[in-house]
């Protein structure tokens, strides 16, 4: 890069250019925020003006009960952090082992290849509410000693639905990283093992790390299913406080604070993707 | 002779690229195998170097049969070195690493001294700077001679090099040519697949025309290009010096 020119002047035509593309800015942002305003307008007349608006409002909208049950939801979310954090991390690191066990060679590991095919085939298409059910009540049905909790089981199911997932993730990740450079890397004398993990799998984690972190996003919402099983995590405290209240405001507030929880996160996913395409860009 | 190719042959499915080729290449002779697209030049080097099967035929090093199927591949490839056209460094290992990689894992080198060693080589070739830099700062002809220098620092006995200036801009290409002719001043024995025809001219102790999937004729470049025998090499010569790149 050259120093910067002081002597340098704009030519009239390039001022002219830039006042004109100065004026069409500012038309863009006043247009932009008229056409806001407008259709903000006439969907706030829309709902408010509805006929069962009132009763909507009472019902869902109840700042009093919203204010008494807050601690109480999120004494339960505090539950849903938790076992995200933990399923999020074993799920992880299952879709990462069955992705690189599906790449394992050799008529050796033909039933462990097999074997993870199986289990990625089935768990993406089995409904999590049915895993859920399955593990929490079926397993303690079984009797065995030293049955976990009905909270483990559950985080469980949760870990083996989304880790079908997210061997998929990794899989597509593998996949994606060019043939040329395992050649390059298997011509250096490299085996096939150390090829996949020094060439191939830090490059595939780092590309699918978009992906891998919105199916997190999706995890994070899916622990709420736990509830099913017992555990009180914050949408069964919001169930327990409609019960008492009859009133829907808890599952309002619930949903909010999940929102929330989210957006961190989400942040974070386009942060990372945004940081990979620019990345990508780079390299040509 | 270190290397010996006798009748090899290679398909891909009904597409015969090499068809019976013999190719033998001496201790610290280089030889620029020439001809064009899909004469099978880059085929026989990624056979060579096992990564590709060969259908038929055998091929020795050191006398060793490598095509034998009890061989042990990786051993294979640690005595030889291969650099591609599309250089294929590793984008996520800064220059150091990606040179350092095969000396710490598969020859099992202290690090420390594999660093050295790699930093010895970089400031050879001008690029000790570019060691902490990723393969993505690089200009071509510096990402291909950190390619070469990859390969090198396995102390390979023989140097395989895959049209390397191909993908280069022109003023990138005497940076990698120099670096090349410099190793083989130093006895370093090399095939290379190359359009380069002055180049091949210049450091090619033989020449070898290759047309569909043989050696069609051999010999001195001062023969091969000048004063070819057969009239496919002619015909070839003619349209390279008819696209003015001879």
């Amino acid at each position: 890069m050259s120093s910067p020119d002081t002597t340098y002047r704009p030519s009239d035509i390039q001022l002219g250019r830039i006042a004109y593309r100065r004026g069409k800015a500012i038309r863009s942002v006043l247009l932009a925020a008229l056409s806001t305003a407008v259709l903000g307008t006439l969907l706030g007349v829309l709902v408010t003006g509805a006929p069962g608006w009132d009763r909507v409002k009472q019902s869902f909208f109840d700042p009093h009960i919203a204010r008494e049950f807050v601690p109480e939801i999120l004494q339960g979310l505090w539950f849903n952090i938790r076992l995200v954090v933990v399923c999020a991390l074993c799920a992880l690191a299952l879709g990462l082992l069955v992705a690189v066990l599906r790449t394992l060679r050799g008529p050796i590991f033909f039933p462990v290849r097999a074997l993870a095919t199986v289990y990625t085939y089935s768990f993406r298409g089995l409904p999590l509410i049915i895993v859920i059910y399955l593990f929490a009540f079926g397993v303690p049905g079984l009797r065995l000693q030293g049955t976990p909790s009905v909270t483990v089981l559950g985080g469980a199911a949760i870990v083996v639905t989304y880790g079908a997932y997210l061997a998929e993730v990794f899989r597509a990740g593998i996949e994606s990283v060019h043939p040329s450079q395992v050649a390059a890397a298997r011509s250096l004398g490299l085996s096939y093992r150390q090829s996949m993990r020094f060439v191939v799998l830090p490059q595939a984690v780092r590309r699918v790390a978009p992906p891998l972190l919105n199916d997190t996003v999706a995890l994070q919402k899916d622990v709420g299913l736990i509830s099913l099983a017992g555990p009180i995590d914050a949408i069964r405290a919001a169930q327990i406080a409609t019960a008492q209240t009859a009133n829907f405001t808890p599952y309002v507030v619930a949903g909010v604070l999940f929102v929330l929880l989210a957006l961190p996160l989400i942040l974070v996913t386009d942060f990372v993707t945004l940081r990979a395409a620019r990345r990508q860009n780079a390299g040509t | 002779m270190l290397l010996t190719c006798t009748g090899v042959r290679k398909t891909f499915g009904d597409a015969v690229v090499l068809d019976g080729l013999d190719l033998s290449v001496d201790e610290h002779e280089v030889v620029a195998l020439i001809g064009a697209s899909g004469s099978g030049k880059s085929t026989l080097l990624r056979c060579v170097n096992l990564l590709e099967e060969i259908s038929d035929g055998q091929i020795t090093l050191d006398g060793e049969d490598i095509t034998d199927p009890r061989a042990d591949a990786d051993r294979v490839r640690q005595k030889i070195g291969l650099v591609f056209q599309s250089y294929n460094l590793f984008p996520h290992m800064t220059v150091l690493d990606n040179i350092t990689l095969a000396p710490t894992k598969v020859h099992k080198r202290p690090v420390a001294e594999a660093r050295e060693r790699a930093m010895e080589w970089l400031s050879r070739v001008g690029l000790a700077d570019k060691s902490g830099s990723y393969p993505d700062r690089l200009s071509g002809g510096q990402q291909q001679r950190v390619a070469i220098v990859r390969a090198l620092v396995n102390s390979p006995r023989l140097l395989l090099l895959d049209e390397v200036t191909s993908a280069l801009d022109p003023e990138l290409v005497g940076e990698v040519l120099t670096m090349i002719r410099e190793l083989k001043t130093e006895g370093m024995t090399m095939v290379l697949a190359t359009h380069e025809m002055g180049f091949a001219r210049q450091v090619a102790d033989r020449v070898a025309f290759l047309d569909r999937g043989r050696v069609l004729e051999q010999g001195p470049p001062a023969q091969v290009l000048g004063d070819p025998v057969e009239a496919r090499t002619r015909q070839f010569l003619a349209r390279i010096i008819e696209a003015g790149r001879l």
